[in-house]
């Protein structure tokens, strides 16, 4: 439930997915997302097909997924972490936090853990501004993140829960 | 019949536990043989009473909190199914809270009170009567009503809204391409800021209605709303909403019968905060990367794809449907100055009671912080609070009887932004705050002006310079005038705001720079940077 199940893209996928939401305007936010949203990140395979498709250059494309902090080019851990580096969470011990979690994962910022389970990102602010410090791992954001508390999630994260009805 | 139990469905309540506390609440039920009604309702925004739980008795609702999932086990011993004020949790009928009766909740009334995906709910609680009223009415007529409400962007520039809807509804059009659109940005990049949050996920019918009021007003028969990729609950819960709402006829091609069009989309960003900035959203929208545009031409008269558009803030646009419901003297009567209505105040950081507070323009900062926030969470001195986001200034204690209201804020420098207070004790290090301010401006930066792409990273170089003790008189000097390059050179905001907090620091922590929080390695690293800075 953690993280999310991403798909190896294929150019049939890609093209499925360009060809779904090429017709609305401005499309090529909406297909970014969802080629992430699917395959984890836009491998640059997908420049091209989009390049074409919404009769744009390669370089235009490019330049948008560059742009935007939201998109990877690289494929990510089994899970997204990311930490809030932002004002109110700092009040509330972020940088703590940071320094901690960068240190017990043995990786800096935009980087994969070795054993590609956890894929580190910052991020400036996820609107839980009260209870911070807070991080989000996939869609779920969890708040008052001690370095304890980071340990158990981190523990979560790595280890195969196994669904008990 | 089945006693009736709201747990919020709220990003907050959610982070702090309220789906565990939901499972476990219908296990003792189910454990009990006790028939229960779960609504997930939205949040009241007392967040350190998240989760909130709320049983409806015959008394009203009576609430509980913070409920963690642990304690659920005892909450129901003592009697949650009852409604029983026995549990030390318990905080009595909910709206009788201090916190929350003190507000002025006119933007907010529904919130948490209901299900937020609930049509039938929104209509019990006034939902779409201001919408119904707006059909009646001529656009201009809409427009005049807005006016006359003084409402100004709730985003942070404060500019009225009613005289930007002229704009729009007055632009003339290029034959056969008659479309304008309504854009609403919730792009609510700002730390310490989570009203837009709160609307999208608590009352999300609330946004659609301003929306097609504005559409109503302006001509349009398009809107989007730029929502933040921060944000995965909204999106989901607001797309739903949008759905639904489409079904039962409030948006669509044909609204209410009346034969008016209005569609509403979603797009989502993708990280980049300058994207909350009118123009680098609209360019973002187009599918570009979020560059800021020069203005003139105003997006108002060649905003999305060079058509006439009016972009909103979220808390904008879901003021307008209580002044079309109720009248614009009804707005207005509340406020001070030119600041009229009420102001989402968002208490955030080192707060003891953090949460959304809801008042007329005019209460001190200290009132604020002090009768709602109840200090710090850690107890210690408050020492510095920036108000308005990362491009706010930090207000020393001598600044925190300033009236919340737009003039006053800006007399002193500072700005009241989108709302946000965020509060910090006295282990703050002011010097490293300013630093983060030119951190993040480097990072965020869309590099289309100088000042802000080149000024932040050299402010960020130059307060460690001064941290390091290097040449500290020279290089503050330095930094005076780098900041007054960016205020005075930059594009847009970002780097023309940047600047705010640094200036704050600068003229009320100026013992925060005098601190050698790093002392230099080399005696005369210091002498070769002055020299270096001179070449």
């Amino acid at each position: 439930m953690l993280n999310r199940q991403f798909f190896p893209w294929t150019p049939q996928l890609l093209q499925e997915l360009i060809d779904a939401l090429k017709h609305k305007p401005g499309a090529l936010l909406p297909i970014l997302h969802a080629i992430q949203d699917r395959c984890g990140y836009v491998p640059h395979e997908a420049v091209p097909l989009i390049a074409d498709s919404l009769q744009l250059t390669r370089a235009e494309v490019h330049g948008v997924i560059s742009f935007y902090h939201h998109f990877r080019t690289t494929p990510p851990g089994r899970h997204v972490l990311q930490v809030c580096r932002a004002e109110a969470c700092q009040a509330r011990g972020a940088r703590e936090l940071e320094q901690h979690v960068k240190q017990t994962l043995g990786v800096d910022y935009h980087q994969t853990t070795a054993d590609q389970e956890i894929s580190l990102e910052p991020v400036y602010c996820l609107g839980t501004c009260t209870c911070g410090p807070s991080v989000r791992i996939g869609d779920r954001i969890i708040g008052r993140v001690t370095p304890e508390r980071f340990d158990q999630l981190v523990a979560e994260m790595t280890t195969q829960v196994l669904e008990v009805s | 019949m089945a006693i009736r139990i709201y747990v919020p469905r709220e990003t907050t309540a959610l982070a702090l536990g309220a789906d565990e506390v939901v499972a476990r609440i219908e296990a003792e039920a189910a454990r009990r043989n006790t028939t229960i009604e779960l609504v997930r309702n939205g949040s009241r925004g007392l967040f350190w009473l998240e989760p909130l739980v709320e049983v409806e008795t015959a008394a009203g609702r009576i609430a509980y909190g913070p409920v963690a999932p642990e304690d659920v086990a005892q909450l129901v011993e003592d009697g949650l199914f009852d409604g029983s004020e026995q549990s030390a949790l318990c905080q009595g009928s909910v709206e009788s809270i201090p916190y929350l009766k003190a507000q002025q909740r006119l933007t907010f009334s529904r919130i948490g009170v209901t299900d937020p995906l609930s049509l039938d709910d929104y209509r019990a609680h006034e939902g779409f009567r201001g919408l119904e009223r707006a059909l009646s009415l001529t656009p201009q007529a809409i427009v005049d009503e807005v006016k006359a409400s003084g409402l100004r962007g709730r985003g942070g520039a404060a500019f009225p809204t009613g005289i930007k809807w002229q704009t729009v509804l007055d632009a003339p059009v290029a034959q056969g391409r008659e479309q304008k659109y309504i854009v609403c940005n919730a792009d609510e990049g700002d730390s310490g800021t989570f009203a837009d949050r709160l609307v999208m996920e608590c009352d999300p019918y609330l946004l659609i209605e301003g929306m097609v009021i504005a559409g109503l007003a302006v001509g349009a028969t398009q809107g989007y709303i730029y929502l933040r990729s921060e944000y995965p609950l909204a999106h989901e819960i607001f797309n739903e909403a949008i759905a639904r709402a489409e079904a039962a006829g409030y948006l669509g091609r044909d609204i209410l019968g009346s034969g008016k069009r209005f569609d509403l989309e979603v797009r989502l960003g993708a990280g980049a905060y300058i994207c909350g900035e009118e123009t680098s959203l609209l360019e973002s929208l187009e599918g570009k990367r979020g560059m800021v545009r020069f203005k003139p031409p105003l997006p108002a008269l060649e905003g999305l794809f060079g058509q006439p558009t009016v972009v909103n803030n979220v808390l904008s646009l879901a003021a307008v449907p209580f002044i079309l419901c109720h009248g614009a003297a009804a707005y207005a009567d509340y406020g001070m100055g030119r600041s009229r209505g009420t102001m989402p105040l968002q208490l955030a950081g080192n707060v003891e009671r953090g949460g959304l507070v809801e008042l007329a323009f005019g209460v001190t900062l200290r009132e604020l912080m002090e009768t709602f926030g109840g200090g710090t969470a850690s107890k210690r001195p408050l020492r510095a609070v920036q108000v308005g986001g990362p491009l706010g200034a930090y207000l020393p204690e001598s600044q925190w009887d300033l009236p919340l209201d737009y003039e006053a804020f800006a007399e002193v420098g500072a700005v009241l932004g989108h709302g946000g207070v965020v509060m910090f004790d006295d282990t703050v290090d002011m010097a490293e705050q300013a630093r983060f301010a030119m951190e993040f401006c480097a990072v965020e930066s869309c590099g289309k002006c100088t000042p802000c792409r080149i000024g932040a990273v050299r402010g960020v170089e130059v307060i460690d310079r001064i941290r390091q003790g290097e040449n500290r008189s020279a290089n503050l000097e330095l930094l005076g005038d780098l900041c007054d390059t960016m205020v005075d050179g930059s594009l847009c905001a970002l780097g023309g705001m940047t600047p705010f907090p640094v200036q704050s620091v600068m003229k009320h922590f100026p013992q925060d720079f005098e601190s050698n929080v790093f002392q230099p390695q080399d005696p005369h690293s210091g002498a070769m940077s002055a020299a270096r800075e001179e070449a």
